[in-house]
């Protein structure tokens, strides 16, 4: 069997997988046929793209699977009842950070550098850390009484420009600011120099 | 299960250790400035949780989740500046080759 093929298979499968887990486990009565299945896939899909992003070795296919873990988190905003925010992920994260970043990888890759080394030497230590950080943060979550209720509240976008607008108005003319200065420090920071090497 | 708080969190605080680890662990610049932005989202994801389940915050967490962005997309342009000037000037992108400070 060509590796091709071997690859579109495995990939279709593991599709499956992710899809008919949610599936089953509804089926089964675990989890409630609403948002939840949708949940289930989204945040699914998020975390394996996620690990995806920081163990491939292809640097231009972890650019790429970030923008599908980037997709999966929009999907879950919209969930959690927060359109706009939903709507500026798409734009910001999907449409601009990671074109920059994509393009980034194309300006900084040599055929040269040692591309078989992907990870530190410590990476053991730094995976055994990450490992505890998220059980320390999953049992302060579960410990902690929080003043929530029980079910979303939503977020209107009328209501969101109302708040934005009035009371962050300051924040916000800020924030202007200081993209305009980052913008304009990345292009002093990344121009070439008269003269200098290409 | 989408109606519970600490399903967000913990979903936020596990992709928060994965970004974590891709900072810690990875030899590529631009691999660790796509770590923090993993981090950064893990973040985004949490205050929209807060938002979406705490009455005080129900507009505020949108408003501060934007900001956040904004925030986020300015660190990237310049985080991404540096490591291509950097580029240009050692010609690697890994991190440990980044020793001129250090002699």
């Amino acid at each position: 069997m060509p590796r091709s093929l071997v690859t579109i298979l495995g990939s279709l499968m593991a599709l499956g997988a992710l899809i008919g887990l949610p599936i089953g486990l509804a089926i089964v009565g675990v989890l409630r046929w609403n948002e939840d299945v949708l949940f289930f896939i989204l945040a699914e899909v998020m975390l394996i793209s996620g690990l995806l992003v920081v163990t491939m070795r292809d640097i231009i296919r972890c650019g790429l699977a970030m923008m599908v873990c980037f997709g999966a988190l929009a999907g879950i905003y919209v969930i959690a009842g927060a359109p706009f925010v939903a709507a500026a992920q798409v734009l910001v994260y999907i449409g601009a950070i990671s074109v920059l970043v994509l393009f980034a990888i194309m300006l900084t890759q040599t055929k040269d550098a040692p591309a078989s080394l992907v990870f530190q030497t410590q990476a053991l230590g730094a995976a055994v850390a990450s490992v505890l950080l998220a059980i320390v943060i999953a049992v302060t979550v579960g410990a902690t009484d929080w003043p929530a209720v029980e079910t979303r509240i939503r977020t209107a976008t009328d209501e969101l420009a109302q708040v934005l607008f009035r009371d962050y108005v300051l924040a916000f003319e800020v924030i202007s600011v200081l993209l305009l200065a980052a913008v304009i420090g990345g292009i002093y920071v990344a121009k070439r120099e008269e003269g200098g090497p290409p | 299960m989408s109606d519970s708080l600490n399903v967000y969190l913990i979903l936020a605080g596990i992709l928060f250790a994965i970004g974590t680890f891709g900072f810690l662990a990875r030899r590529n610049a631009i691999s660790m400035l796509m770590s923090i932005e993993l981090m950064l989202n893990a973040v985004n994801l949490s205050i929209i949780a807060f938002g979406a389940f705490v009455e005080r915050l129900a507009v505020h967490g949108s408003v501060i989740a934007i900001m956040v962005m904004a925030v986020a997309a300015a660190e990237a342009t310049v985080g991404l500046a540096i490591v291509i000037a950097i580029f240009r000037n050692r010609k690697t992108p890994l991190v440990d080759e980044y020793d001129a400070m250090r002699q």
